[in-house]
């Protein structure tokens, strides 16, 4: 019961920030609310017993990338758009119209998994979440990472070492 | 216990945001935060149906879809501040240096 309803606050909350995200004139005001629906999300990770996620999830992207985005705001000083955000009325409708449009089809996509939800009881795998709770989320998490997932695992490092190299180089030479 | 289609319905929802704030957003730096939120959507059914599939693997995809993400935004502020020094704009409308 408790948990239902620890959903549905977190559920609104996100939903809501989530659209404050993409009204706001002010790109700081935008990166606030995004920073509260990343730690609304780590809530429903938590719900879903995936406690390893939620943590890097606050530490990652509410603490490393959301401070990056701010630093680079107020870094260029922008201030507010003087022009409104939508210039065309147009482009406004046909926006909202094709987000509508992707949520149904996404919603029809689900509607059709969740249908056959109960032929995948024969994929199911063996960590059922009493064993996972017994053992550790974050053993299970990292038993697989440098096991069955070693090889991406490795390819990750790879590409965050080409990510500093582009960024400095970027933000090094005049273009 | 909340079903899975619940999670699912809160990861349509947060996509289609994302893509209506990459739609409609002129301000590049707004536009990435716009991704991340469509990242962040797919991260949440990965996560969901890991738990009601009993695997593990959506939360190990999970990790590393975070480091795309982190390396996707160190790249992508890096050439908004380039954009910015030559064209003194964070504006998508105006960024035309490749348009042939």
């Amino acid at each position: 019961m408790i948990e239902t309803a620890l959903f549905v606050i977190l559920a609104v909350v996100t939903t809501i920030t989530a659209v404050l995200v993409i009204v706001q004139r002010n790109p700081v005001s935008s990166a606030i609310y995004l920073i509260i629906t990343f730690f609304c999300l780590a809530g429903v990770y938590l719900l879903l017993h995936a406690e390893f996620i939620a943590i890097i999830q606050i530490l990652v992207y509410a603490g490393a990338i959301m401070v990056l985005f701010l630093f680079v705001v107020m870094f260029l000083n922008l201030e507010k758009e003087k022009r409104p955000i939508i210039r065309h009325r147009l482009q406004k409708i046909f926006g909202v119209l094709f987000g509508a449009v992707l949520l149904f089809q996404i919603g029809m996509i689900f509607r059709s998994v969740l249908l056959r939800f109960s032929f995948l009881d024969g994929v199911k795998g063996n960590f059922s979440p009493e064993k996972v709770a017994q053992v550790g989320n974050t053993q299970v998490v990292a038993r697989l990472l440098f096991t069955d997932f070693l090889l991406p695992f490795e390819i990750t490092s790879v590409l965050l070492l080409v990510a500093i190299i582009g960024a400095i180089i970027l933000a090094k030479r005049e273009i | 216990m909340v079903s899975l289609s619940s999670y699912l319905i809160l990861s349509a929802i947060l996509f289609s945001v994302g893509v209506v704030g990459f739609l409609l957003r002129r301000n590049t730096i707004v536009i990435f935060m716009s991704i991340e939120l469509m990242l962040n959507a797919a991260n949440l059914a990965f996560v969901a149906f890991s738990r009601f599939l009993n695997s593990m693997d959506g939360q190990i995809i999970v990790v590393f879809v975070i480091a795309v993400a982190a390396a996707e935004a160190a790249v992508g502020l890096a050439i908004i501040m380039a954009m910015y020094r030559t064209k003194k704009t964070v504006n998508a409308d105006e960024m035309n240096l490749m348009k042939w």
